[in-house]
């Protein structure tokens, strides 16, 4: 295992790191990317264990279904491109050959979302998270940081047998756990308790939702509670309403249309078993553009001060009463 | 409607004894046989492409292949991959034959809550080594499992035989696939394609003509023949001289869709289409009596002592 890390780096460094380790510990796991073995870090698992590495160069519809062979033959394959070929462009492969057949393949994308920076639109994925919660069978993992990212992986192997498709991202991004944890639990986790309004966020919206929660302490008085959604699907929804009951509204905040991801799948939840006004943050109905990772964020308001706005929203449809009346029968 | 019983699939092989040419013909009817059955009753499904792929798997189930009906996991038999999975029915009269199944699930074919899907599902039906039925990813799938293969060790004793057909070789995935079966220089691979020259908008010279396969496969680094696909002779001896290969090899097989029944072969417009009850009937005579024809060449030769190759 490697050290914690405490400067920023990228969730995607955490693959490759973790893969390597899994490599060591289980002689099944093997490797597969698309040309871009040095991008998404599985170059290291490929260098250490060239016999088990198999780089299916710019096809990648051919690599799922590599994986699907491999997978109906014991092995354990971790597949991986860019978010935006992984799925887009083999999104029937994973259909059938691994979700269906629900075979132990990971798939692990990197790049995802419009922090890929300057390749532009053609590149930038914002729909990979809906794609793959849709899929039956499908499990959706969005690490926040290097630290959760690698215990994600880790568990990918030990934890898990469905399908999984796990998403990291380019740019090195501050991390939020101070050691790598120990499990991921639910997938569904409190960084900072708060009473007025939930905020849900992924990967490289965490962070930032703790600096948004930080301003809304400092600037309005309000206590807000930063929750992590690690896994988006199967969306621990226990975790999530029992967030919602104590707050009574809540904002989500991902790197992804504001469609079929996180926001949604926190909507579903809520609005079965506890419905609450719920302001999202996403993108909206566009593609990216190119510019710097960070001008990226700000161009299209994935930042901290997007999510207070979007809070200062949320905080004004607050419903007065958010539980039932304790003592109703006595109005009666 | 009115349907005989299944011909007795007693098969006129002492075991342990290789079946003859003649034999495996009698074989390859009596599948096209529970491909008419299982259509006729399901009223869905295709049939005809299931008929040009029936000498194939004959020859592949009762012959070519190492496998074991009673431990359809164990680890070391060659692999059969449906790439063409809309030929389902014919693989499915194969692994009944052969006791994967009860013979009488083959009448549940394509009915709900039945184990026989419209496509061969690994999740359902023992004997299914991959899920099939989107054309183009079935060759990746065996490659994928030629590479896990050749991690156990168990690449010079199991082959991957793959059946695909010319819509598979349309899509793209395949040329992929085909890339990567040279590229990892797998020597246990054999793509066996069905070409019937029939899709479901018409010719595939009309639709998209895919050109020289068999060149195709060989400018791609494959060992590459092209036989005709209704030569059991000629199947068996490509199929054998496949597995001593040490690169992946094609075996392109020039067929006629549906054949075997008159009315349908080679004709347009019976793709993805059931047989009507009157075209079953008249299918299903055409076909007993030849393998009554089969049957009775076989016990004449059996008679004179002499089985022409076994």
């Amino acid at each position: 295992m490697p050290e914690a890390k405490t400067d920023p780096i990228a969730t995607r460094q955490a693959y490759g790191d973790a893969l390597v380790d899994l490599g060591e510990a289980h002689e099944e796991v093997v490797a597969l990317d698309a040309d871009l073995a040095v991008s998404t870090q599985s170059m290291k698992f490929g260098k250490k264990f060239p016999e088990r590495f198999f780089n299916c160069g710019a096809a990648e519809a051919n690599m799922m279904s590599m994986s699907c062979g491999l997978a109906a033959t014991g092995k354990v394959p971790y597949a991986s491109t860019f978010a935006v070929f992984a799925t887009g462009r083999a999104y029937d492969q994973i259909r059938l050959g691994i979700a269906h057949n629900e075979l132990k393949v990971r798939i692990g994308a990197s790049h995802g979302g419009v922090s890929l920076g300057e390749d532009g639109a053609s590149h930038q994925m914002i729909e990979d998270i809906a794609l793959m919660r849709v899929m039956p069978k499908m499990q959706v993992v969005v690490p926040a940081d290097y630290n959760q990212a690698y215990r994600a992986v880790i568990e990918s192997y030990e934890r898990f047998d469905a399908p999984m498709y796990m998403r990291f991202g380019r740019p090195a991004t501050p991390t939020v756990y101070d050691e790598i944890p120990d499990i991921l639990g639910d997938g569904v986790d409190v960084l900072r308790e708060g009473r007025d309004i939930s905020i849900f966020a992924c990967g490289h919206m965490v962070w930032r939702a703790l600096e948004a929660a930080e301003t809304l302490a400092r600037e309005d008085g309000v206590e807000a509670e930063v929750v992590n959604v690690a896994i988006v699907k199967p969306l621990a929804s226990e975790s999530v309403i029992e967030s919602l009951a104590k707050t009574g509204v809540g904002v989500t905040a991902e790197e992804h249309r504001v469609v079929g991801g996180l926001a949604d799948a926190i909507r579903e939840a809520a609005a079965e078993q506890h419905p609450v006004p719920i302001f999202a943050l996403g993108m909206a109905d566009r593609f990216g553009e190119s510019g710097t990772a960070e001008a990226c964020m700000e161009y299209f308001g994935l930042t901290a001060a997007g999510i207070v706005e979007q809070a200062r929203e949320a905080l004004l449809k607050k419903p007065i009463v958010s539980h039932p009346p304790i003592h109703g029968g006595e109005w009666g | 409607m009115h349907l005989k019983p299944v011909p007795d699939p007693e098969p006129p092989v002492a075991p342990g004894r290789e079946p003859s040419i003649a034999e495996l013909e009698r074989y390859a009817t009596i599948l096209r046989i529970n491909c008419v059955r299982m259509l006729a009753v399901a009223k869905s499904g295709h049939l005809d492409s299931s008929l040009s792929a029936a000498d194939i798997v004959a020859a592949l189930y009762y012959k070519e292949l190492r496998h074991d009906p009673a431990n359809p996991r164990w680890p070391e038999r060659d692999r059969f991959v449906l790439c063409k999975g809309h030929a389902a029915p014919i693989q499915y009269a194969a692994l009944a034959e052969f006791g994967y199944f009860p013979r009488e699930e083959l009448m549940g074919l394509r009915k709900i809550g039945k184990q026989l899907q419209g496509h061969p599902d690994m999740t359902r039906t023992p004997g299914v080594e991959v899920s099939t039925g989107s054309l183009g990813q079935g060759l990746s799938m065996c490659v994928g499992i030629c590479l896990a293969l050749r991690l156990d060790g168990l690449e010079d004793t199991a082959q991957v035989f793959g059946v695909l057909s010319d819509g598979d070789c349309q899509e793209g995935e395949t040329w992929e696939g085909a890339a990567a079966a040279a590229h990892y220089k797998v020597p246990n691979l054999t793509a066996i394609v069905d070409y019937n020259h029939l899709q479901t908008d018409g010719t595939t010279e009309e639709v998209m003509d895919t050109g020289d396969v068999r060149a195709k496969f060989e400018a791609f680094g494959w060992d590459a023949v092209e036989i005709d696909g209704h030569d059991m002779g000629a199947i068996v001896e490509a199929l054998q001289r496949s597995r001593t290969l040490r690169k992946p090899a094609a075996i392109v097989c020039q067929t006629k869709k549906g054949r075997g029944v008159s009315f349908m072969e080679g004709r347009f417009g019976f793709h993805g289409k059931p047989p009507s009850q009157e075209q079953a009937e008249e299918a299903l005579e055409e076909l007993e009596t030849r393998l009554t024809e089969q049957e009775e060449a076989l016990k004449a030769g059996a008679a004179s002592g002499g089985g022409e190759d076994a």
